[in-house]
């Protein structure tokens, strides 16, 4: 029985529920990195690259403190997840596909990394190939393995539905795993809706974004966000850009935006993005250009290791009293 | 129709060749200067890397000009290079200036699509198919020639006699290919601009140091936007050789050429190839480097660059098995030359010193 370290950064604010319960129902021990703080954030500051983005930096201060804490360290090299785009080439930004290699090389220490490929692309039944090869380096028979993809699919399907029905995706995954009832979006009144768009990994971590989704909920919001859709409502905005984006998460963040705007189901559209993100720079741009050309309030945050709460509180605050004052207007 | 293309260093001499023969006008886009990264700037977001900028500033002085159109290159990613076009579009159109975008995407991708728009270039200038092949077999003729002297200049530089020798001679070299007009006649030029680099005086007793350029295609290509980096290092008397040639692909006898080879080269760096922009190449061309015996490297990219972020980090691992000092140029709108100057000075000293280390390490060796 191996314990293997999942970092709590990146992809695993959306695909946990299936890793987890594959690696837990193979039989060895899941020990995830705790919260993001202001400890693992300066770690990852120092051990990173300094030209990284902050999500990047991130991951590697929970992979630092990970380390001496697990027997390998689960880091898979995410290059696609289906066959998508305008030449069938979707994949993820260049650093989630150089991670397991920035990470072995950048730090010091660390447990050996389970870095599997993960390239559903080219196959059918690519989930198997990728759960095969983990399950052979953590020395598990076939049969086991097949058993153990099947519950974590079923338990990614039960998170995704979670989401579906208009959970936000932490409080999906705790009523995924501690079995706590959904409970749907409550608060005071909520009398306006926000869109709030961008990568997993920087809405649903309330630390680098200094706490952004609770302040939206104490301010009376009711939050959508683009893992609420069905893969079909997001895919049908692809016709509506020259052509796709290269990247899944950017992909998603687009067809999200892009779908509140004209299904005018939002109000106003926040976007977060991180610090130097290469990819957000497009996808920022062409959200601000589409939202002005859709009539749709926007609001773009970039986060970095600076942030602070009272300036995504004001920025929020003045962005709702906007929103607000125009519908009395009207 | 009045049509302009993006500058990356020589290259523009055989595009105007190009344009004008498939019977447009051609709007020679001017070499990028301030006006233009100010321009690029105003209009580019905040993080979009330095070529984005430097394109679209050059997009809005050629659409100033009176250009109807330019081409440009496609992608797939994922590198944003790729996408630049459509933000581009995006932002022209915000801005109001009618300039149509023609991009060219991978043949091999769409080649329905690809075809189409070199046709329709064609149709436009009413060219005939026939003479469409010629164009593009002469304009390949021009991109190779421009690259040959361009190779040669950076050999003869470190050790011309009188500075500015060789930069004279690689201008008047390169008008006379800008002037001819048949295969015939750019091999000529080409051989009277190899014999005016032949023809400076050179001092062949000096041992220059030499240096590996690598990084992102566009920063590396552009001597403006690396503020003339192979000028400064061939004036401080360093022999440079560059990892990027328009014409590389189909070279043998350049250091860097196969791409497959590179991939392999890299892979015990980085296990997964590419992963997009020149950054799987940059940390193979270390080795190569380190393996030619070259006394260090310099990595060129633009500030935000994401694949060739992936390779810095990557980078110190190879430069530690390998023994080869790499210095990292990051560009950007506030790069001024004085500070690439003076890294590189420090740098060249460094390669300096390490060099007559090992010369003395050598004669103790020897004296044992």
């Amino acid at each position: 029985m191996y314990k293997v370290g999942i970092p709590r950064s990146l992809a695993y604010f959306v695909y946990l529920p299936l890793w987890k319960t594959f690696i837990t129902e193979l039989g060895h021990e899941v020990v995830e990195s705790p919260p993001t703080s202001r400890d693992i954030l300066d770690r990852g500051v120092k051990e990173a690259v300094n030209d990284a983005c902050i999500p990047i930096k991130l991951y590697h201060g929970h992979a630092a403190h990970l380390a001496g804490q697990c027997d390998l360290l689960f880091c898979p090299r995410l290059v696609s997840v289906r066959k998508h785009g305008d030449f069938g080439s979707e994949t993820f930004c260049p650093k989630f596909l150089g991670l397991p290699d920035m990470v072995r090389l950048g730090l010091k220490d660390l447990p050996p990394l389970l870095d599997t490929r993960i390239d559903l692309k080219p196959f059918g039944s690519g989930n198997w190939e990728v759960a095969r090869d983990i399950g052979q380096r953590l020395g598990n028979s076939m049969a086991r393995c097949r058993r153990a993809l099947r519950l974590g699919m079923a338990a990614q399907r039960s998170f995704r539905s979670l989401c579906q029905q208009g959970m936000l995706a932490d409080a999906a995954l705790e009523a995924v795993f501690n079995g706590v009832e959904p409970t749907r979006q409550t608060g005071t009144k909520q009398d306006i809706t926000i869109a709030v768009v961008g990568y997993p990994y920087a809405i649903y971590d309330p630390y680098i974004n200094a706490g952004l989704i609770k302040i939206l909920q104490q301010q009376g919001v009711k939050i959508v966000t683009q893992d609420m859709l069905s893969e079909r409502e997001l895919n049908r905005q692809n016709r509506k850009l020259p052509k796709t984006l290269f990247w899944y998460f950017s992909n998603r963040a687009v067809y999200g935006g892009l779908h509140f705007m004209s299904e005018g189901q939002a109000d106003g559209l926040i976007h977060v993005t991180a610090f130097a993100c290469g990819p957000d720079s497009m996808v920022d741009r062409l959200l601000e250009i589409e939202a002005k050309r859709h009539g749709t309030p926007y609001l773009p945050i970039a986060v970095d290791e600076h942030t602070g709460e009272a300036g995504v509180r004001t920025r929020v605050e003045a962005f709702l009293d906007m929103l607000r004052y125009q519908r009395r207007r009207r | 129709m009045k049509i302009s293309f993006p500058r990356m260093g020589y290259s523009y001499i055989a595009l105007k060749w190009l344009v004008e023969n498939l019977g447009h006008e051609c709007i020679v886009p001017p070499e990028p200067s301030n006006h233009t990264l100010d321009l690029g700037v105003r209009y580019a977001p905040e993080f979009a890397c330095i070529p984005f900028k430097i394109l679209l500033g050059t997009y809005i002085e050629v659409a100033r000009m009176g250009a109807e159109a330019v081409v440009t290159s496609g992608g797939m990613g994922p590198c944003r290079a790729g996408y630049y076009w459509v933000m581009h579009k995006y932002l022209l159109e915000e801005m109001g200036l009618p300039l149509k975008i023609i991009a060219m995407e991978m043949p091999l991708l769409n080649l329905g699509d690809f075809w189409g728009k070199i046709d329709y270039l064609r149709r436009g200038g009413g060219v005939s198919l026939k003479e469409l092949l010629r164009v593009l077999k002469v304009t390949w003729a021009k991109v190779k020639a421009i690259d040959d002297i361009e190779i040669r200049a950076h050999q003869v530089r470190p050790r011309e006699v009188r500075r500015g020798d060789t930069t004279r001679a690689i201008n008047t070299g390169l008008d006379y290919i800008d002037a001819a007009q048949g295969e015939e006649e750019i091999r000529q030029a080409r051989q009277e601009a190899m014999d005016l680099l032949v023809g400076v005086e050179r001092d062949d007793e000096r041992q220059p140091l030499k240096i590996g350029i690598i990084g992102e295609i566009y920063v590396v290509l552009e001597p403006a936007a690396n503020h003339y980096i192979q000028l400064l290092l061939g004036e401080m008397g360093v022999e440079t050789d560059r990892s990027i040639y328009l014409s590389s692909y189909t070279r043998k006898n350049t250091i860097i050429n196969l791409e497959g080879d590179l991939f392999a080269i890299a892979r015990p760096y980085l296990n997964e190839a590419p992963i997009g922009g020149h950054g799987v190449n940059s940390i193979a061309e270390t080795i190569l480097y380190a393996r030619h015996g070259f006394d260090g490297v310099v990595q060129l990219a633009p500030f935000s660059c994401i694949p060739e972020i992936v390779a810095k980090s990557i980078i110190p691992a190879v430069s530690r098995d390998f023994d080869i000092p790499v210095q990292t140029v990051f560009i950007d709108e506030q790069t001024g030359r004085a500070g690439v100057q003076t890294r590189l000075e420090a740098f060249v000293d460094l390669l300096q010193w390490r060099r007559e280390r090992r010369h003395k390490q050598g004669k103790k060796v020897f004296s044992i």
